[in-house]
Order: structure tokens, then C-alpha cells, then sequence
């Protein structure tokens, strides 16, 4: 691996497209990836995420366009970009009938992880995902979630200068999603090491330096999750108050706001709720009994930029998993 | 889209620090983070270094696998014990060689035989790879594909030939003797065979997607290679038809020295070996051992070929 990283960014993509016959997967993306940032690609199943990380992956030839990952093309250099890439995919990659150990010897060799290092680096991978007391237990007899930690140790174990997590929480129980995402964001702080995974859960989201919302194979917006949602704008503020719909009424000709009931609760959208509070106190002329104020989240911005909810989205497009480069693997 | 302002990750919450500042940072955390490695790939000690692992991989899962060592025996153990019994009596009453003779006959035949099924059964096991996910692990790793195909049949073969060997020493149940020099012959051969056999399967499995397509890999080309290789019954005064389909069976090549090696070390009469030992003729020319073996590495090194060509391409 190099000594000194080269100035540029981590991944730069420019204009990238995949066909799969008629249907266009990807259509035209482009984004760059600085050195040690976390980068999410987010958006409904079948948005095109899996086809972009396999063309980043050199796992797939991309119909147009140019991507260099770690400083080599995807297309051109593939041996050098898989050198310097670790990968943890939707699927799982171990083999069952062997240990957490010789799973992670495998790939040691295969990655040409040097010898005297090699035991060294086994068990530091196996320490930072907590499986090391379990070393020589069978895969097979692991959980889903220990499964998942294992190929994060093995996508780490040959210190890549970029690791792609493809939904490294799908089929997951919230739980373990939690202790998967604590993994992730410890290795952010320890290693100097960019990610780039993909997601269609809006939490997970959160924990990423940048995102980029992506949906029918372009990229809606791209900016840093907390950016994003004050694109937004406006909070949602809830009230309980005496009278409620002398409440509404207040709001609507006091503050030319249109509120609703909902969940029992006076409902309405301003813009930087907490200042607004005192104002509201002050001049609502209604007993208020208590406030709630909710930032909006990333299902808002979804909403914002593509006019309909993730879930609305994952429905329209079920029929484009069809073209999802990773299930078709599977299946041909 | 993409033409967001590029300073927008510096405003960010954690990265809200200037760029040197960032860089600083990253550095600190890479002084913390255990000692990068170089990772190496191209050189040929690269190579080596894959081939070694994925043959020690075929090695670990037989190893493991107790019950499938034993399972695969007993498939063998029927076919020489009561089908060689059953024939040999039959044959025993009409022509007068005794049951125990067949049984030596078919015991080359039956080693044979677990090299066939063992070796296509590893070398067919990229299937279940390719369906569990571990082979992308494979693919995707920085190293020659033909790399993974030599590490991958020399593996198979191995776990083929100690399959056999298992069965070899069960020599003395059917009077053939335990001579190191018969031993170490039908040791070489097998596993010249085993090459081959795992060579073809793993070509075969770069096409194949399904395991449910494994089945037609048994009835299609396993089972006639096994049925017309004279493992079960002598390659002589067979009807043309038939004559003609067991010479293009390249498995017959290997049967052949093996029988004939085994018949060279046992005391029987000339009407016997003349009988049981009469192998693959040209034309009526009796083909000699050493174009036997030579044809089967032959076909064993081009279907190597084909196997890491037909593996480079898959994905």
C-alpha cells in the first residue's frame, strides 16, 4: 500500500452509467468521495446503489462514464483497485465449514497480507469486532450478526484504503443493527480509512460524514445529513394546550399558520421551532399544556426531493429488483 | 445533484475542522490503528500463496466432513462386495474363475470409481460456492483466476486420491496384495486421473449456476464415463457398438494400467488373465501403459486449460 496517500479524493465518479438491456440501473452519477470520510448512498431498493458500488468494486463493467477508486480506474487498473478495497456484501461470504480464524487466514493469503503479520493483524480484527474469544468456533454456528462482524473484520484485515459496506444491516434485528453500527462508527474514529456503504434505512444515514439521496438511478441531492434536513427548513411543532381548537384558530390568524389535529395534539410546521416558542407563549392567548419539537428527518428530506415516501418508492420500484446486479448473481 | 458546492463536508458537524486540521487528525487516528500492510498481488510467491490456500481449504472441509469420508465408501464398498460377489458366482458356476477372482477384477475398476466420484463431487462444490456467496469472496480477491482454478482442482484431486486411498486398503479383503511398488503405482495413478476428473468438473461448474443442474452432470457425464470405462465389466468381445463408445472414454485409460498393475502382482492362472486383464485395444493393437497415462495427462492438462479459461470468464 502507498506511504503517503495521494491528494485526491477516495472515489471520483464522473458520469456513470449501467444499462442492463433496456433498463438504465444508473443513469449518469457522479460524486467524489474526500480521503477518511463516510459516505452513504441512500435510497429505496432498486434506486440503483448496488449496481453503483459493484461498478466501484470492479465487479462490474459500467456501461459509460468513469470511476477511480484509491487513486486507480475501475475499468482500467481492476487488480490495483481491488488491492486497496475491502468488502462487505449484502450477502454473506464466509465459508460455513470453516472457523472465524480460517476464514480470515483465507483471505489473508488470498489479499497477500504479509506472513510475519499476518497472525497479528487475524487477531486485531477479531479484538475490534469482539469475535476473537469465538476464533475457532465453525461459521456456521454463528449468529447473523456475528456473520456480519466477521466479514467486517475481513473486509479490514487487509488495511484498505476504501471499504464498501453494501446494506451492512439488512436482515437484521434492530439490536444488532445498533452493535453493527457502533462497530462502524468506532472504526471511523480508529482507522484512517473512507467508507462507503449503502443504505435504505434513513436512521442509519446519520451516522455518515455525507450522504447522497439516490433514487431511479440519479442522484437527488447530495450534502451532509444535518445540512439536508435544515434544507428542509421548517420543524414540526406539536402542542397540547386547554382549547384546542381556539388553539388553531390563534395559530391561524395570529401567526398565519395552518395547524392540524393530530395524535390528540395541535400539529404545524414552522421554521426554527424553538425560537418560535417564546413568541408562541406570549402570544397564542391559549393555556398551552406542553411542546414538543421535532427536527425533520431524513424521511422528509426524501420526501422533499422526491415527492413520495422511501416506502412508496421501495413499492414502485420492487419490480427493478430485477435489475439488481447482486440478487441476479444469485439467481442466474 | 452532484454540482453541490464542494466545500459542503467541511461544514459538517465532525468535520467541521479546516482541511490541515483534518488531515492532522486522520493521520493521529493512523498512528492508532494497527500497522497498515502492504497487500501484494501480480508476483508469482502471490500466486503460490493462493493456490496453497485454496487447496488447504478443500483439505480443512474433507477433513471435517467425517461423515461424508464415510458415506463415499459406501456406494464402492457395495459395488465390489455384493455386486462383484453376485457376478463373480454367476460367473464362478458358467466359466470356472471363482467369485473371488471378480472381486480382483473389480476392485481396480471400484478405486477408479472413487476417484471419479470424489473428484467431480469437490471440483463440482464451486457450485455450492457460487450459491453460498464464498466464491465472490474468491473472485473478487487481487489474484490470476487461474490461480484459484490450479488451487482449486489440485485440492480436489487430493481430497480424491486419499478417498481412494481409503479404498486401496481394502485390498487384502479381495487377495490383492498390500506390495509398496503396486501401492505406489496405483497411488500415481489415481491421481494423474483425479487431475483430469477435477479438472472437468471444475470447467463444468464454471457453467453452471444451479445445483440443481449438479444432477444433470451425474446422469450426463459421470455415469457414462463410469459405465463404459470397463471399471465393471472386461473390455473385450463387446459388441461393436459398444467396443467403439468405451474407447472414446478417456476414464478407460486410467482403469486399464490400474487393472493391469494389479493383475501383475497377483498369482492367478493364464485363462484369467487372459480373461480379466485384456484392455483397450486400437484396431485390434493393444494400447501400451505408457500411452494410456500419457493420453490421460494429455486430456488432464487441456482440460485444465479449459477450466481456468472457461473460470476467467464466469462471474
Amino acid at each position: 500500500m502507498d506511504a503517503s496517500p495521494r491528494a485526491e479524493p477516495a472515489i471520483s465518479v464522473r458520469d456513470l452509467v449501467r444499462r442492463f438491456g433496456d433498463v438504465e440501473a444508473v443513469r449518469g452519477v457522479s460524486f467524489e468521495v474526500p480521503q477518511g470520510e463516510t459516505f452513504g448512498f441512500l435510497g429505496p431498493n432498486g434506486a440503483g446503489k448496488s449496481t453503483t458500488i459493484s461498478m466501484l468494486c470492479t465487479l462490474l463493467q459500467p456501461t459509460s462514464g468513469a470511476a477511480r477508486v484509491a487513486g486507480y480506474d475501475v475499468v482500467t487498473e481492476r487488480a490495483e483497485v481491488r488491492k486497496r478495497i475491502g468488502l462487505v456484501f449484502q450477502d454473506t461470504t464466509l465459508d460455513d465449514y470453516l472457523t472465524a480464524q480460517e476464514n480470515l487466514r483465507f483471505h489473508a493469503e488470498l489479499y497477500g497480507v504479509p506472513r510475519h503479520q499476518t497472525a497479528e493483524r487475524i487477531a486485531d480484527v477479531l479484538h475490534m469486532v469482539g469475535l476473537f474469544e469465538r476464533r475457532d468456533g465453525l461459521v456456521r454456528t454463528f449468529s447473523g450478526g456475528m456473520k456480519r462482524r466477521l466479514e467486517i473484520a475481513r473486509g479490514l484485515l487487509h488495511s484498505p484504503r476504501v471499504l464498501f459496506l453494501d446494506e451492512p444491516t439488512v436482515g437484521l434485528d434492530p439490536q444488532t443493527r445498533s452493535h453493527i453500527w457502533g462497530y462502524i462508527d468506532e472504526l471511523r474514529q480508529r482507522e484512517a480509512i473512507t467508507m462507503f456503504l449503502t443504505t435504505h434505512y434513513m436512521d442509519e444515514a446519520e451516522h455518515c460524514d455525507r450522504i447522497a439521496i439516490i433514487d431511479e438511478g440519479r442522484i437527488v441531492v447530495e450534502d451532509t445529513p444535518e445540512r439536508l434536513k435544515q434544507g428542509i427548513g421548517l420543524d414540526r411543532v406539536q402542542i397540547s394546550t386547554d382549547d384546542d381548537a381556539a388553539a388553531i384558530d390563534a395559530l391561524s390568524n395570529r401567526f398565519a399558520l395552518s395547524a392540524t389535529m393530530s395524535e390528540g395534539a395541535v400539529a404545524f410546521y414552522v421554521a426554527q421551532g424553538e425560537a418560535f416558542v417564546p413568541r408562541l407563549f406570549a402570544e397564542l392567548g391559549v393555556a398551552i399544556k406542553s411542546v414538543s419539537i421535532a427536527r425533520p428527518t431524513l424521511d422528509d428530506v426524501f420526501m422533499n426531493y422526491t415527492g413520495r415516501t422511501i416506502r412508496d418508492a421501495e413499492a414502485s420500484s420492487s419490480e427493478r429488483m430485477a435489475t439488481n446486479p447482486w440478487l441476479r448473481a444469485r439467481r442466474r | 445533484m452532484s454540482d453541490v458546492p464542494q466545500g459542503a463536508h467541511v461544514t459538517d458537524a465532525p468535520a467541521a475542522a479546516p482541511p490541515t486540521l483534518r488531515a492532522e487528525r486522520a493521520a493521529e487516528r493512523h498512528r492508532a490503528a494497527p500497522a497498515a500492510v502492504r497487500v501484494a498481488g501480480g508476483r508469482w510467491q502471490d500466486d503460490v500463496r493462493a493456490v496453497t490456500m485454496v487447496w488447504r481449504r478443500e483439505l480443512i472441509r474433507f477433513s471435517r466432513n467425517r461423515l461424508r469420508i464415510v458415506t463415499s465408501l459406501v456406494q464402492p464398498v457395495l459395488f465390489l462386495f455384493v455386486l462383484g460377489t453376485g457376478l463373480g458366482s454367476l460367473m464362478g458356476r458358467s466359466l470356472g474363475t471363482g467369485a473371488g477372482n471378480f472381486r480382483m477384477f473389480m476392485f481396480p475398476g471400484v478405486v477408479a470409481m472413487t476417484v471419479l466420484f470424489t473428484a467431480i463431487f469437490s471440483s463440482v462444490s464451486i457450485v455450492w460456492d457460487r450459491e453460498f456467496g464464498f466464491l465472490r469472496e474468491m473472485l473478487v480477491a487481487p489474484v490470476r483466476r487461474g490461480a484459484l482454478v490450479v488451487g482449486k482442482c489440485a485440492g480436489g484431486a487430493t481430497v480424491a486420491t486419499l478417498q481412494a486411498i481409503i479404498m486401496l486398503a481394502l485390498a487384502g479383503l479381495v487377495d490383492v496384495p498390500y506390495s509398496p511398488s503396486l501401492m505406489l503405482t496405483l497411488i500415481g495413478e489415481m491421481l494423474l486421473a483425479a487431475v483430469a476428473i477435477t479438472a472437468l468438473g471444475t470447467a463444468l461448474a464454471s457453467r453452471i449456476s444451479q445445483i440443481e443442474s449438479f444432477q444433470v452432470v451425474m446422469q450426463f457425464v459421470v455415469l457414462p464415463l463410469f459405465f463404459l470405462s470397463g471399471a465393471l465389466f472386461p473390455l473385450r468381445a463387446l459388441p461393436t457398438w459398444l467396443a467403439v463408445l468405451t474407447k472414446f472414454d478417456p476414464l478407460a485409460y486410467i482403469v486399464d494400467p490400474m487393472r493391469r498393475a494389479v493383475f501383475e502382482h497377483v498369482r492367478t492362472t493364464p485363462q484369467i488373465r487372459a480373461l480379466f486383464a485384456g484392455g483397450v485395444t486400437w484396431n485390434g493393437w493393444r494400447v501400451p501403459i505408457g500411452v494410456e497415462l500419457g493420453l490421460t495427462a494429455l486430456i488432464g492438462a487441456a482440460l485444465l486449460g479449459i477450466a481456468i479459461y472457461a473460470f476467467g470468464r464466469s462471474d
